[in-house]
């Protein structure tokens, strides 16, 4: 007891920030509108995304600007499984990210021949053509008119527990879709961070750093950065399955090259090689849009025009200015000024007492 | 037969376009090793400030070499402002700057010219001429012209002026230049700004073909990407050939092959970027790279 007392203590900060931002996620839903649950829910998702994406180009240093298509082969797998075959949505989504995994890293294959400037080029074009692409099989996907699916029904014990918390309120599919949500967001963040911090993790920073040098320490150059390629397509897969349940519905235009490109800006504000960016970089790119159009349209002193003029134009406007912005002075995006402002404060406070020690700070890569 | 050689001909000139974006992008490749993911945006900005030009009463002749000033001027603030603080960044960082220029050029030009298309004039009718029996309008026989006299005061530019001189010698050897007195960095601001103008005579080219939109050049630097990597994206040759390829190839695989039809031209321009990268990464005209382990 005593030893978990003082493991508790001595537990760094980002422990206690971990479980504040499972309690918010969690919690969520009891205070809010269903409708708000939902636009939480595309966050996470997109936060999923944005983690898979953040694996292959902040850790393993490759670039995509075609996750938007890697999203659409998991959605449309998805919806498809349900639409024709009847299988339960719960089991298509594993199934489409594993699915997305493999053509993931099939692409990982000649990617491997591509140098970055390459793999940007190659990926982009991808991400245009997609909708095109879709388009074309039409009795499989259903062409430009899409394929529908119903909403699923919260099963019995989620409606009790909800009802129970909230004081008799009636659980919606849109809510429940939502905890089902958070719970794969918080399996698949769980395992980036463990896979990031263990070997391949460490081999990936390693072949991104200095992939000679990589490779005469013994590591498989090919084989992780396929590797890369296939779990970043995983968690998109996994992202587009649960994008296409929760819209009910999915288009050959769900999926523009602006899609992956916002994904783009996601894992570049939240942070590159960092595993709570993500989660800033879909609050930053998928929920800020959302609240500030909906604060635009909801004040009456900003002409019609103008409100219109602001949504459309808006976030193409502000992501593009970041980007640059942040790549120029704060490459580590959010949480690396975050991370290094507290580290700053920290050797503010600590200075006198670190000079009688001569303690150094632990390499925080390394642990 | 008629049919072929129209569409050999419509393929030239819409190569030309794709030629004339290629090339820009050939000139940024050659000054800094970078793929400039704005220069179709850039390009597009730049037709919209023709269009407003022409809009104001200026003539055609006068607004188009007005308009090309103006978007070297811009090619060589967008470099001095932006691209200078990551000159040298790595690739990745450079890529992500320029996707981010793209959005906000994009989004910019939705600000001030908002998304309903236009039509932009052209100084060329589409009364069509018979030419070895086959009708060609003189739209696509302008834009072949043009685009070729572009690349021969590119090629003449860059091949018999001291300045191109200087501007290749900075991009081969930047230290050595600089110790001969070049001012590298400046080098890099000019060759923005020249390919920023030749990019501008693409989309003033392609507009009155498309309609102009903020979204008018989405498609076409996916061509131009293609023809610059079937080219060999160091090449301004290759990025012209590779043009007339791309087009030519686009026009008949849209026409002869069912499966491609209308809708599939670009999958075409994205198999030609991947088939190219994997067989033979260095294009047509490209030099084999060596890498120094």
């Amino acid at each position: 007891m005593n030893i978990a007392m003082q493991r508790l203590r001595s537990a760094p900060p980002r422990y206690w920030l971990v479980l504040v931002v499972a309690i918010f996620f969690v919690g969520l839903p009891t205070v809010v509108t269903s409708f708000q649950s939902s636009e939480w829910t595309l966050v996470l998702i997109f936060a999923i995304v944005i983690m898979g994406l953040n694996i292959l180009v902040g850790y393993s240093g490759q670039i995509s600007l075609g996750h938007g298509a890697l999203m659409a082969v998991g959605a449309y797998t998805s919806v498809i499984l349900i639409h024709r075959y009847h299988i339960n949505y719960l089991v298509t989504i594993p199934i489409a990210g594993l699915l997305t995994g493999v053509v993931g890293f099939l692409l990982g294959i000649p990617a491997l021949r591509l140098s970055a400037l390459y793999l940007a080029l190659a990926t982009f074009a991808l991400a245009v053509v997609t909708p095109s692409l879709i388009k074309r099989p039409v009795q499989l996907t259903g062409g430009v008119q899409g394929l529908f699916i119903a909403a699923p029904d919260p099963p019995q014990f989620a409606k009790d527990a909800f009802g129970a918390v909230t004081g008799g309120a009636v659980m919606t599919s849109d809510q429940w879709f939502y905890y089902v949500t958070v719970v794969i967001a918080m399996v698949l963040f769980w395992f980036a961070w463990n896979l990031v911090r263990h070997r391949p993790g460490r081999a990936l920073r390693a072949i991104r750093d200095r992939e000679v040098a990589a490779a005469s320490s013994g590591i498989n150059i090919a084989g992780y950065k396929t590797l890369a390629f296939g779990i970043s397509a995983f968690y998109a897969g996994i992202g587009g399955a649960l994008y296409g349940l929760t819209s009910g519905s999915v288009y050959p235009d769900s999926f523009p090259l602006a899609l992956s490109l916002a994904l783009l800006v996601g894992t570049v504000i939240g942070g590159l090689a960092s595993i709570a960016g993500p989660l800033v970089g879909g609050i930053f790119t998928f929920w800020l849009p959302i609240v500030s159009g909906q604060f635009v349209a909801s004040q009456p002193w900003i002409p019609a025009q103008i409100a219109a003029v602001f949504k459309n134009a808006g976030p193409a406007v502000t992501y593009g200015a970041l980007l640059i912005l942040i790549m120029i002075f704060a490459p580590n995006g959010i949480v690396g000024l975050i991370t290094s402002g507290y580290a700053f404060l920290r050797r503010r406070l600590r200075r006198p007492a670190e000079r009688e020690t001569g303690q150094a700070q632990p390499d925080p890569e390394t642990v | 037969m008629q049919e072929f050689i129209q569409l050999i001909v419509s393929g030239l000139a819409n190569g030309g376009i794709y030629a004339s974006l290629a090339l820009a992008l050939v000139l940024i490749y050659n000054a800094m090793g970078l793929v400039n993911f704005a220069q179709g945006e850039m390009a597009m900005f730049a037709t919209f400030i023709a269009f407003t030009l022409i809009d104001r009463g200026l003539s055609y002749w006068i607004a188009l070499p007005l308009t090309l000033v103006i978007a070297f001027a811009g090619g060589v603030v967008i470099e001095r402002v932006v691209i200078r603080p990551v000159e040298r960044a790595p690739v990745l960082t450079l890529v992500i700057v320029t996707l981010g220029l793209a959005t906000l050029i994009n989004g910019t030009a939705g600000f001030l010219f908002g998304y309903s298309p236009r039509e932009f004039p052209s100084p060329f009718s589409v009364r069509a001429v018979n030419l070895l029996g086959a009708f060609v309008s003189y739209r696509d026989l302008g834009v072949i012209a043009t685009s070729a006299v572009v690349l021969v005061l590119i090629y003449a530019l860059l091949q018999r002026t001291t300045l191109g001189l200087t501007m290749r010698a900075a991009a081969y050897h930047p230290e050595a230049s600089r110790l001969l007195g070049v001012r590298v960095s400046w080098m890099l601001a000019l060759g923005w700004g020249l390919a920023s103008a030749v990019g501008a005579v693409s989309g003033i080219m392609v507009a009155p073909v498309l309609v102009l939109d903020p979204n008018l050049m989405q498609t076409i630097i996916i061509y131009a990407f293609a023809a610059a990597v079937l080219g060999g994206v160091e090449s301004p040759l290759g990025a012209v050939v590779g043009g007339l390829i791309v087009g030519v190839t686009v026009n008949l695989a849209g026409a002869y092959v069912p499966f491609v039809g209308g809708d599939l031209q670009l999958a075409v321009a994205l198999a030609i970027i991947v088939a190219v990268l994997v067989v033979k990464p260095n294009g047509l005209f490209g030099r084999a790279t060596v890498r120094n382990v």
